[in-house]
C-alpha cells in the first residue's frame, strides 16, 4: 500500500480542468437568471433514480472519479433528502416509484431546486407512451433545470451542475421553492 | 432417462423458432417437465408470458440441449411450475401480473411487478381497470426479541431503488425479504409492435450497465429468426464491446465493493480504471456505455485505427496498474476481513437457481453462456472461466478480478485478429422466431424474439441474469449482521432495472 500511495503523492493528479465558462454561461441563460461567481459556495444534491435504466447513475457516480472530482466546486452528494438543496432525479418516473419521488420532494427543505437529467427525466425518453411511467419529472414535480442526454456524460452533468450552484446562490433566486 | 428433446417432442413442434426448438405441450407435459426442474435435470432458463399461452426456456447442462415448452391457457391459466421448483416464482408473479395468467397452486400468488400504481390489471393481457391494491402482506418471521428494518425504495447512495424488509435478532439478519418492481417501465409492452430498431435500442437500455450483453442478445435472436448471420468484423466487434463492458463494469465493482467496507483507497484506482475504459470505448464507439452499437444485422459504427489506438493503449494502462490493485486487496488484512467468510451462498443453491454470472461462478457453477451455448467468436478463440468453491464476498470480488485479466487479454487477440470486411448485413422484414443467450458482465442474458412479417416485434422476452441472483442475496445475508449488507448487495451487483423490466 505505501508503495501506491507515495506513487499517488508523486505522480500529478489526473483531475481535469472545469469546463469553460462561457459554456456553462450558454447554459445558465436557459434558466433566465445571470450567474454569479460559484467560488465559496456549495450545494448538497440527492440523487432519486425514479425509473432509469441505471446508465444515467453510472455517469453520476463518474461525477466523483479523480478526473471530475465534483466535490472540489462544493457540490456534494448526500444521503437524505433532508441535507439536501438539490434533488438529481433521472427516469422516466415509473408509476411505481411516483409516490417516493414525491415523498423524497416533500421531506426536502426548502429552497429546493429540481434537476431532470437524462433524456427520461425529461420526457420519458425511450420509454414515454408506456402504461407504467409518468413520462418525465414535471409531471410530478416543478422542474427547474434539464440536462438532456441518454445518458448526460459526466461533463454535460457537471456543466448543468454548475449552472445550478452559480443560479442557486444569485439574489434573485434565493427565495427558492 | 429421456432427453429435453424427446420431452418436447411430446408437444406439437413449432416451426420456426431457432436456434432452440419451441413445443406446445399439454398441461401435464408441462407439469412433467416441471418435476425434472425439481429434480435439478434441467435449469430453468426463462418463464414469460404472451397473450394466451407461457412459455418456459430449458437447458440440459451435461448436454448443452436447450429448448422452450409452450404451455396454452385457454381458461387463463396454467399449472404452476414455482410450486415445486421455486426459481420460477417470480417469474410467474410477474406473468400474473403483466398478462393476467395465474399459476394454479402457485405457493406466493402475491403480485411481484405490479404495484397498483398502473391504473390498470393485466396491461400487456386483457387489460381492465384495476380496483385499488390491498398493502403488500411481508413474509413474517416471528419470535421474542425480533425487530425489522425496512429499507428503500429510495436507498442512500446513488443506486437504484427497491425495498429491503430486514427481519433482525440483535445485529444478526434473520430475513431479508426482497421487494422490487419499482423501476418497472413496462418495456416487453413498449417492444411488442415496435420496429425492429426501435426494439433494439430499448433492448440497450433495459439495463445500463449491461447495454452492450442485452443490444447483443436482442439482435443474435433476431439474426436467428430471420436465419441470417452478422458479417465476421462485426461479430469481432460485437465482442470486443462485450468484454470492454465486462472489463469497465468489474473495475467499477471491484472498486465499489471495497469501498462498502470503508476501503476507499480501491474505488479512487479502480474509479480511474473504469473512466480510462469507457473513454477508450468512447473513441472506438462513439459512446462511453456503448449504446446502440451492436444491431440486428451487425454493428452501427466501424473500429477507425484512432479506436484500435485507444483501446490497446486501454489494456497498457490497465496492465500495468491494476496488479498493483489486486496485491493491495489481497494484502490488507482490514479488508479481507470484511470479505472473507461474508454472505457465503452454498453451491447447491447456485446449481437450483441456475445462477450465472460471478455469483454462479463464486460458488462453483462453472455456467458461462460463451462456452455452454458456443457463440462466435468466442467458439474459436480459447479462454478460461475461473471458478471458486468459497462463495463468499470474496470469491465473488477473486471472479471478478480474474475476469478481468481474461478480458483484458481476449480485447487484444480481438484486436489482433480483427477481420475486414463489411460491418452489416441487411435486414429484410420478414417473420420468424428466435433466441440467443449471452454472457453479460454480470452473467448469461437470455433473449426470446417472434417477429411479424412486417419488419416489427411481435413479442420479445429478454431475460436479466438478476432474476436468478436476487433471491441469492437473501440467502445469502441471512445470518450475517446488517452491517454486512451493503457488501453483500455490491458482490451480488444485481439489477433492478434489468429485473424490473
Ligand atoms: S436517459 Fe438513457 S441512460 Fe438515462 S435512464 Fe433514460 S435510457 Fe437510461
Amino acid at each position: 500500500m505505501r508503495h501506491l500511495l507515495l506513487n499517488s503523492l508523486l505522480s500529478g493528479p489526473l483531475t481535469e480542468a472545469a469546463p469553460a465558462a462561457d459554456e456553462i454561461a450558454t447554459l445558465a441563460a436557459s434558466l433566465g437568471v445571470a450567474a454569479q461567481t460559484r467560488l465559496g459556495r456549495s450545494l448538497a444534491i440527492r440523487e432519486v433514480d425514479a425509473g432509469s435504466c441505471n446508465a444515467c447513475e453510472l455517469e453520476i457516480h463518474a461525477l466523483s472519479n479523480a478526473f471530475y472530482d465534483v466535490e472540489r466546486f462544493g457540490l456534494k452528494f448526500v444521503a437524505s433528502p433532508r441535507h439536501a438543496d438539490v434533488l438529481l432525479v433521472t427516469g422516466p418516473v415509473a408509476k411505481n416509484m411516483a409516490e417516493a419521488l414525491k415523498r423524497t420532494y416533500d421531506a426536502t427543505p426548502a429552497p429546493k431546486w429540481v434537476v431532470a437529467a437524462g433524456d427520461c427525466a425529461i420526457n420519458g425518453g425511450v420509454f414515454a407512451g408506456s402504461y407504467a411511467v409518468a413520462g418525465g419529472v414535471e409531471a410530478v414535480l416543478p422542474v427547474d433545470l434539464r440536462i438532456p442526454g441518454c445518458p448526460p456524460s459526466p461533463v454535460a452533468l457537471l456543466k448543468g451542475l454548475l449552472v445550478l450552484l452559480d443560479t442557486a446562490n444569485s439574489p434573485a433566486s434565493r427565495s427558492g421553492r | 432417462m429421456q432427453s429435453l428433446s424427446a420431452l418436447l417432442s411430446a408437444g406439437t413442434r413449432r416451426q420456426g423458432c431457432r436456434p432452440w426448438p419451441r413445443a406446445i405441450l399439454e398441461a401435464g407435459d408441462w407439469s412433467a417437465l416441471a418435476a425434472h426442474l425439481a429434480q435439478g435435470r434441467f435449469t430453468l432458463v426463462s418463464l414469460w408470458g404472451d397473450a394466451d399461452a407461457v412459455h418456459m426456456a430449458l437447458l440440459d447442462e451435461a448436454t448443452g440441449e436447450a429448448g422452450i415448452a409452450t404451455c396454452l391457457c385457454p381458461d387463463r391459466r396454467f399449472p404452476s411450475v414455482g410450486r415445486i421448483h421455486p426459481p420460477a416464482q417470480r417469474l410467474e408473479r410477474a406473468v400474473q401480473d403483466l398478462y393476467g395468467l395465474t399459476p394454479d397452486h402457485a405457493s406466493d400468488p402475491r403480485p411481484w411487478l405490479d404495484h397498483g400504481r398502473w391504473g390498470i390489471t393485466a396491461p400487456l393481457g386483457r387489460a381492465a381497470p384495476a380496483a385499488p391494491a390491498a398493502p403488500y402482506a411481508f413474509l413474517a418471521a416471528e419470535g421474542a426479541a425480533l425487530h425489522q428494518i425496512p429499507v428503500g425504495p429510495v436507498h442512500a447512495g446513488i443506486i437504484e431503488p427497491g425495498h429491503f424488509r430486514f427481519t433482525c435478532h440483535g445485529e444478526t439478519v434473520v430475513r431479508l425479504e426482497e421487494r422490487l418492481g419499482y423501476v418497472h417501465r413496462g418495456i416487453e409492452g413498449l417492444m411488442g409492435g415496435a420496429s425492429i430498431e426501435e426494439a433494439a435500442r430499448l433492448a440497450g437500455r433495459i439495463s445500463g450497465d449491461s447495454a452492450v450483453a442485452f443490444a447483443l442478445a436482442f439482435a443474435r435472436a433476431v439474426e436467428a429468426a430471420r436465419g441470417i448471420a452478422a458479417p465476421a468484423r462485426a461479430i469481432w466487434l460485437r465482442a470486443l464491446a462485450a468484454e470492454l463492458e465486462r472489463l469497465a463494469n468489474h473495475f467499477g465493482d471491484v472498486g465499489a465493493i471495497c469501498n462498502d467496507a470503508a476501503f476507499a483507497l480501491m474505488l479512487a484506482h479502480c474509479g480511474v480504471l473504469r473512466e480510462r475504459c469507457l473513454r477508450a470505448c468512447d473513441i472506438a464507439f462513439g459512446h462511453r456505455l456503448m449504446m446502440d452499437v451492436a444491431i440486428p444485422g451487425g454493428v452501427a459504427m466501424d473500429l477507425g485505427p484512432e479506436g484500435v489506438s485507444a483501446l490497446r493503449a486501454l489494456v497498457t494502462t490497465a496492465r500495468a496498474a491494476f496488479p498493483e490493485l489486486v496485491r493491495l486487496y489481497d494484502e490488507t488484512t482490514s479488508i479481507q476481513d470484511r470479505t472473507v467468510g461474508t454472505g457465503i451462498v452454498k453451491e447447491a443453491l447456485v446449481r437450483r437457481f441456475g445462477a450465472g454470472g460471478f455469483v454462479g461462478r463464486a460458488s462453483g457453477r462453472a455456467f458461462d453462456a460463451r462456452r455452454v451455448q458456443p457463440y462466435p467468436p468466442y467458439n474459436q478463440m480459447p479462454f478460461s472461466i475461473p471458478v471458486r468453491t468459497d462463495g463468499d464476498v470474496n470469491a465473488r470480488i477473486w471472479i471478478r478480478i480474474l475476469e478481468i485479466e481474461e478480458s483484458l487479454s481476449l480485447v487484444t487477440r480481438l484486436l489482433d485478429t480483427l477481420p475486414a470486411g463489411p460491418i452489416q448485413v441487411p435486414m429484410e422484414a420478414g417473420p420468424g422466431e428466435g433466441v440467443a443467450l449471452v454472457e453479460g458482465f454480470r452473467g448469461d442474458v437470455f433473449a426470446y424474439v417472434r417477429l411479424d412479417g412486417e419488419g416489427r416485434v411481435a413479442r420479445a422476452h429478454l431475460r436479466d441474469p438478476s432474476w436468478f441472483q436476487w433471491p441469492l442475496l437473501e440467502a445469502a445475508i441471512e445470518g450475517n449482521i446488517v452491517a454486512d449488507f451493503p457488501l453483500c448487495n455490491k458482490s451480488f451487483n444485481c439489477s433492478y432495472a434489468g429485473h424490473d423490466l
